[in-house]
Parts: structure tokens; sequence; C-alpha cells
């Protein structure tokens, strides 16, 4: 191969490359992203049963019910607009309390949200990102007077 | 006072660093011979940052509560080594470490090159310079770690028991050496791409810098995943969190830019393609400061209200590597042509390699700013998490894997051999794993068994080039290729078998009850209290037998005061074929404790194949800047490399 015709190759290859990992990622990122919902939103019937989403607000005080397994809990996550029912197997996370945010991971079934994971992270300051977004958003709401 | 030094020791390097660009551009400029007087300014300045990090260090030390920064984020009554770690805990004391790598990477690459010409290294150390003064303003203006706090408060607020960890302590600094010895690749081909002299001697000079940021990029990644592993109690390695794909993305560019620079140093080809790649590499390592330091991962929303830090770091990043891409679109056309390699040749295995890194940074990449996009244009909030990550990188994750097998088999320019038929053995040996795995397991998912298959053919195929010939007389940078990517198929194995073979439990049980897991039976001997230093604790005894082995495991629940906190703290046994994970849960009314034990078959292999990848990047630095035969003309020893 000629050198001008090498760099022209080598630079094709490089744009395809560029293209490939953009139609992947974008093929990739049409069904495989979880959006996240609030209580309000599937009340509003936003949320698709049984499609992979997020579900985030505040554990409902009283809420907390064990199962007779030991292992499983119920419990209702409200956004104080309306409340969904969660059902979730496993040990719950050390920062998980009643009365304060959680978000969980999984899906709608027949109006109870099955949770595989409840999130919590390794530092008390950390709020969950979706719940730091309600209350930036409030926040901002007060400052910028939307 | 002790504050103020490392303050003024900052503002005094942040001019130093002005005037090492100035002396750059003077000397780009005119014939100026300015080589010696900006090796010393570069010197002085990493000295001066040395100077002010260490003084943070022993505001920490002495719990001086007068500096905010120290009330913020420490307590008197914490363990002294945590006190010191604490320094770079935060953002602030962060940021200044960051730079202080930073400077002191540009004094010893000032003291240590010879390779390069002089007026490339003058230019590079320029670059370098630039790059600091950015940072200064950044640490000076928006973010200083000495600001003084009057009156001085009693004790400080920061006792989070969950920062009090070893892994924590002491990873973020191992990947802030790697992340900030990737600069000294970008400002070497800023420099070059400013003096035409983009050629063979700026890749050796290149090179060890690479290789080393590389080697602690791969430990800190394997060493954060162990941490994530045993310290969040759920038993996964890696969950494609923001945070860790902040490491990963460097790492990957990393480790595309290694293999690019050897092409440019054996052979003179690829030019432009490493200039970009390093120029890329430390993209990525600003990208990865950025997304942890700026606050957008907690919310974009967070982010545009209170937008100084990370609108700076925002700024820096486009500055930065806008500039760079500018210089590149206006030189990088001019660089002359590399030299010609045919289809089949070594060069086109590494163009491959590069090809296919670039594409898996591309999609790691666009999956981990996916959702702070679409929330800042539509404000819908979404995550992307596993589901895409491996299912979009995994399988080109494999078609690497295989083609590591084959690259190094290949010749530069050229290869007339038919080197497929060397592969036999080892794709017999990957076909073997595959019937096996089919007889086993018939039920298992494709993913982890195509990683069995690959992994077995790559333990075959990556020693080959040691088969070959005597391996004693080796170079030692071959070695070091052939350990890492030993290392790749060790790893894969560790991950398709974790993948494939783990067994979980969950379950109340009593003390005095057993519980099964894989080939264990777990039995709950006792829950007692404990207490540690600043903590009680509740610990489990819990006896574990497969047979022959009888083994005692405690996890515990800790329980922390200031602030109110709880941890799980899982047991965990290692083993030759395996690690038997326990953590212990809640109490139950009935008066049983909730219990969970994972079997994990060989997932150590996982950790194993990551220190082995950096190991084998140890051995090839050691090979490149120690050559064993000195007399040897450079054409050869590159030749074998």
């Amino acid at each position: 191969m000629k050198p001008k015709n090498q760099r022209l190759v080598l630079v094709a290859a490089a744009v395809v490359a560029l293209l490939v990992a953009v139609l992947l990622a974008m093929w990739g990122l049409k069904d495989r992203a979880s959006y996240f919902y609030t209580p309000a939103d599937i009340a509003a019937g936003k949320a698709q049963q049984g499609q992979a989403m997020r579900l985030g607000g505040m554990v409902e005080r009283g809420s907390v019910q064990r199962q007779p397994d030991g292992v499983t809990i119920r419990f209702v996550v409200t956004d104080g607009q309306a409340a969904t029912p969660v059902l979730y197997r496993g040990i719950v996370p050390d920062l998980f309390r009643e009365g304060s945010g959680a978000v969980a991971e999984g899906r709608l079934e027949n109006g109870i949200f099955i949770a595989d994971t409840i999130l919590a992270k390794h530092d008390e300051r950390y709020m969950p990102p979706e719940l730091g977004n309600l209350a930036s958003e409030r926040k901002a709401g007060k400052t910028l007077a939307k | 006072m002790i504050a103020e030094t490392g303050l003024a020791a900052l503002w005094l390097a942040a001019g130093l660093a002005a005037l090492q660009l100035l002396l750059m551009v003077l000397a780009l400029r005119s014939a100026l011979d300015v080589g010696r007087t900006i090796r010393s300014v570069a010197v002085v300045q990493g000295v001066l940052t040395l100077i002010a990090f260490a003084m943070l260090l022993i505001v920490f030390a002495r719990s001086d509560m007068s500096v905010a920064l120290v009330f913020e984020n420490s307590h008197t009554q914490k363990p002294f080594i945590y006190k010191v770690a604490g320094a770079w805990g935060n953002h602030e004391g962060s940021m200044l470490l960051w730079v202080t790598v930073l400077s002191v990477a540009g004094a010893f690459f000032a003291l240590l090159s010879r390779r390069t010409s002089e007026r490339t290294l003058v230019a590079a150390l320029g670059a370098q310079a630039t790059l600091a003064l950015g940072f200064y303003a950044f640490l000076l203006i928006a973010s200083n770690p000495f600001a003084r706090l009057w009156p001085a408060p009693m004790d400080g607020r920061g006792l989070n028991p969950l920062l009090q960890d070893p892994g924590l302590a002491f990873h973020p600094p191992t990947l802030y050496f790697g992340y900030v010895g990737l600069s000294i690749a970008f400002s070497l081909a800023v420099g070059a791409l400013l003096t035409n002299e983009v050629d063979a001697r700026l890749a050796r000079a290149m090179r060890p810098w690479v290789l080393g940021a590389w080697i602690l990029l791969t430990l800190g990644i394997t060493a954060g995943s162990y941490w994530a592993y045993y310290e969040l109690g759920w038993g996964g390695y890696w969950f494609w969190d923001p945070v860790e794909n902040a490491s990963l993305m460097p790492w990957l560019a990393a480790t595309a830019l290694l293999h690019s620079i050897n092409v440019l140093a054996a052979r003179g080809a690829l030019r432009a393609w490493t200039m970009m790649l390093a120029v890329i590499a430390f993209s990525m390592s600003m990208v990865g400061t950025f997304l942890v330091r700026s606050g957008i991962l907690t919310s974009v929303h967070a982010f545009a209200i209170d937008p100084e830090r990370g609108t700076f770091l925002l700024a820096l990043l486009a500055i930065y590597v806008g500039a760079a891409f500018i210089l590149f679109a206006a030189r990088g056309a001019a660089l002359k042509e590399g030299a010609p390699f045919e289809l089949v040749s070594r060069e086109t295995g590494l163009v491959i390699n590069n090809l296919l890194l670039s594409v898996i940074l591309g999609i790691v990449f666009l999956g981990t700013l996916y959702p702070l996009f679409v929330e800042a244009l539509s404000g819908e909030k979404l995550s992307v998490g596993a589901p895409y990550f491996n299912a979009v990188a995994g399988p080109l994750a494999l078609i690497l894997a295989i083609l590591v097998g084959m690259g190094p088999l290949l010749s530069w320019r050229r290869e007339r051999r038919p080197i497929l038929n060397q592969l036999r053995v080892p794709a017999l040996i990957g076909v073997t794993a595959l019937v096996i795995t089919i007889i086993v397991a018939p039920g298992m998912t494709i993913l982890p068994r195509l990683g069995l298959t690959v992994a077995a053919f790559l333990v075959g195929a990556s020693i080959l080039p040691l088969v070959a010939r005597n391996p004693l007389r080796a170079p030692l940078a071959t070695w070091g290729m052939v350990v890492a990517h030993f290392g790749i198929a060790i790893a894969l194995t560790g991950m398709a078998m974790n993948g494939a073979f783990t067994s979980e439990r969950l379950a109340v049980i009593k003390p005095g009850e057993t519980l099964n897991v894989g080939p264990w039976t777990v039995l709950l001997k006792d829950v007692t209290p404990t207490a540690g230093k600043n903590y009680t604790a509740l610990e489990a005894e819990l006896r574990a037998t497969n047979g022959a082995a009888v083994e005692s495991l405690k996890p515990q629940t800790r329980y922390f005061s200031d602030p109110p906190t709880e941890t799980n703290e899982a047991a965990i046994d290692t083993f030759w074929n395996g690690q038997l994970y326990t953590v212990i849960g809640k109490p139950d009314p009935s008066g049983g404790w909730q219990v969970r034990l994972w079997w994990k078959p060989f997932v150590t292999l996982i950790w194993a194949g990551g220190a082995l990848i950096a190991f084998g990047g140890a051995l090839a630095l050691l090979g490149r800047v120690w050559p064993r035969r000195k007399r040897e003309p450079d054409w050869r020893k590159e030749r074998y490399a």
C-alpha cells in the first residue's frame, strides 16, 4: 500500500470505528436505559408494566412490614402526592429507614413495585441522585421562581 | 502559620508555572536556549506543590480546626491514619493532590527526560505548566484548601465511619497518580506537535510515562473493584457506576495508547494516531476528574444551581481539550508519512486493537454521559447500568480478547508465515473448554460460556510468543506483554466463573440451624455483641463445613454513633477454588437472623488477573527504562518487542 493510501485507509477506519461506537451505543441505550419515576408518575400511568425502571421517594412511616419468610419486606414509597407499594427480598441497605429517602431498582407488576435492589451508598451525605434532584428542584423553584 | 505557608507555596508555584509557560513561548519564537532554566523552574514548582501538600497533611494530622477544610472533614477522635488520609478524602484536598502530582510529574520529567530533543522537551514542559496553571487557578479561586475559620470551632464534623477504610484512603491516590501520569503523554504530544518532531524518539520518551500511568490505573481499578466487593456487601465486583466508569475510560484510552506507541517507537508509523490517543487519554482523565469532582453526578440541577466549581472544571476541560484538538487539526495533516506496512502485519493487528478499544471507550463514554445529557436537555431522569454495558461492550471485549491471542504472533511490516497453524493448540484448548461447559452446565448463559471458551484459548495463545524461542533470552518487554495478556485470560476466567457458577442463599435462621450454599453447610452458632474503637457491633459466629474443612466466619453489623450509621461487614473466606462470602442482616421477631451467603467459585481470579496485568506492565516498564543489552542498537530491541 502506498503511504498516502495507508493514511486514507487509517482515517477511514477511525471514522468507521467512531460511527460504529455511536450506532451501537444508540441501539443499546434505546431499550436498556432505565427511567426514573416517582409514585406520582406511576399513579399518572407514565410507567409501563414490566419494564426495568427506578422508583424513588420517601419510605412512608409505619409502612415497613416483614413477610413470614423473614427476608422479604413490603413497604410504601411516597412523594407526598401518591404512594406505591414495594416488595423487596433481601437485606435492606444500611441507610434504609422509615421516613428517609430510598431508590429501588426493579419493575412494576400489577401495581406493585418488585424491587431487585434498594440503593444506598457508602456516605451518609450521599443522596441517591434522583432524590437529590427532587430536593434541588424544589430549591431551584424557590430561587428561580419558575 | 502552617496553612498560610501552604497557601503561599501554592501561589508561588502558580507564578512559576506562568514563568515556565512564558519561557516556552520565548524559546519557540526565538532560538533562545532556555533548556536549563525551564528545567530548574519545573523542579522548583514541583517542590513548592509538595510543600503545600505537606502543609495540608500537617494541619490534618494536628487537627487544626481553625482550617475550614479540617473542621468539615476531620475530628479529633479519628484514628491518626485516617486523620492524615482525610487530607485528600475531600474535594479541595484531592484537587491539591491532583495538582501536586501534576507538578511533581513535570519535575521528574524535567529531571529525567533525555530522550527527546531539547526543543520538544521545552515545549512539553510549557504545555505541562499550562495544564498546571489552570488547576492552580481552580484551587486558588474556587477551592482554597487552606481557608481559615474564625473563631476556630472546638471539634470537627467529619467522623464518617464508612470513609474510615484503608481501601478508601489509598485507592484514590493510586488512581490520581495514574490519571495525572497521562498528563506527561499529553504534554509531550502537544510539545511534539508544536515543534513538528513526532517520531520514534518521541514515542520512546513517552512510553515509560504511559506505562507507569497505565500500571497505576490498572492497580487502582483492581483495588477499587475489590473494595466495592468486600465493603458494600452486595457480592458484586463491578457496578458500572459512573465513578467506576470515570476510572475505566482513561484506562481504555491508555491501553490503546500503550499499544500504538509501540508502533511509533518501533516502526515510526501511526504518528498522527498516537498523538491523538495521547490527547484523548489525558482528556479522559480530566473527564473523570470532572465527573467525580463537579458534583454533576449527584444532580445536573444541583450543578446548574451551584455552578462555580463544576463550571470552572468544565471550562478547563473544554479549553485544554479544545486547544489540543485545534493544534492537532492544524499540524496533524503535515506530519510525515509513517513507514508503510502490509495488510497482514503486527501494525494492522495493533490498529485493530486500537479500533476495538476506541469503540469500547466510545460505548462506555456515551453510556456514562447519556443520562446527564438527557436530563440537561429534557429533564427526564434515567440511569444506564449493567444491562447496557454488558450487552453492548461485553461482546466487543470478547472479540478483543480473542485477537489478543493472535496479534503478538504477527511480525512487523508484513507477515508471510501461516500463523494460524501456531494457534491450533490454543484453539483446541478453547474448544475443549466449550465442550466441557456444555456437558457440565448445559443451562449456562451465553456470555459466561463464551467467556470461558475465549479465556481457555487465551491461556494457551498468550504464552506462544515465549514458546517459539528460548524464554530466558526474551527481552523483559516481551515477558511483560505475555504476563499481561495471560492476566487477561485469568481475569476473564474469574468473571465467567463468577457469572456462571455463583450460588446464593438468603434466609432467616436461628442459632443452631444451618443453611446450604454451594458445597458448604453453614451453621449459625451464635450472635454476640462486641465493640471496636468507635463502634459497637453485633457479630455472628458461623461455622462452615464442606465435608473436609471446617471454617469459622464472623460477619458483623456495626453501629457508629457519630454520625449515626450502620454498616455491614462481610466475612469472606478465601480458598484456592473460590470464596465463601457471608453477611449478617437484621434480627427477626422469631429469634432468628437474616443470613446471606454466597459461594463464588474462582472469583479471586478476577483480581489476581488484574494484578498480573499490572505486573506485566511493570516488567515491560523495567525492560524499557533499563534495557538489558546496552550496546544493541535501538532498532534491534524494538524488533523483538
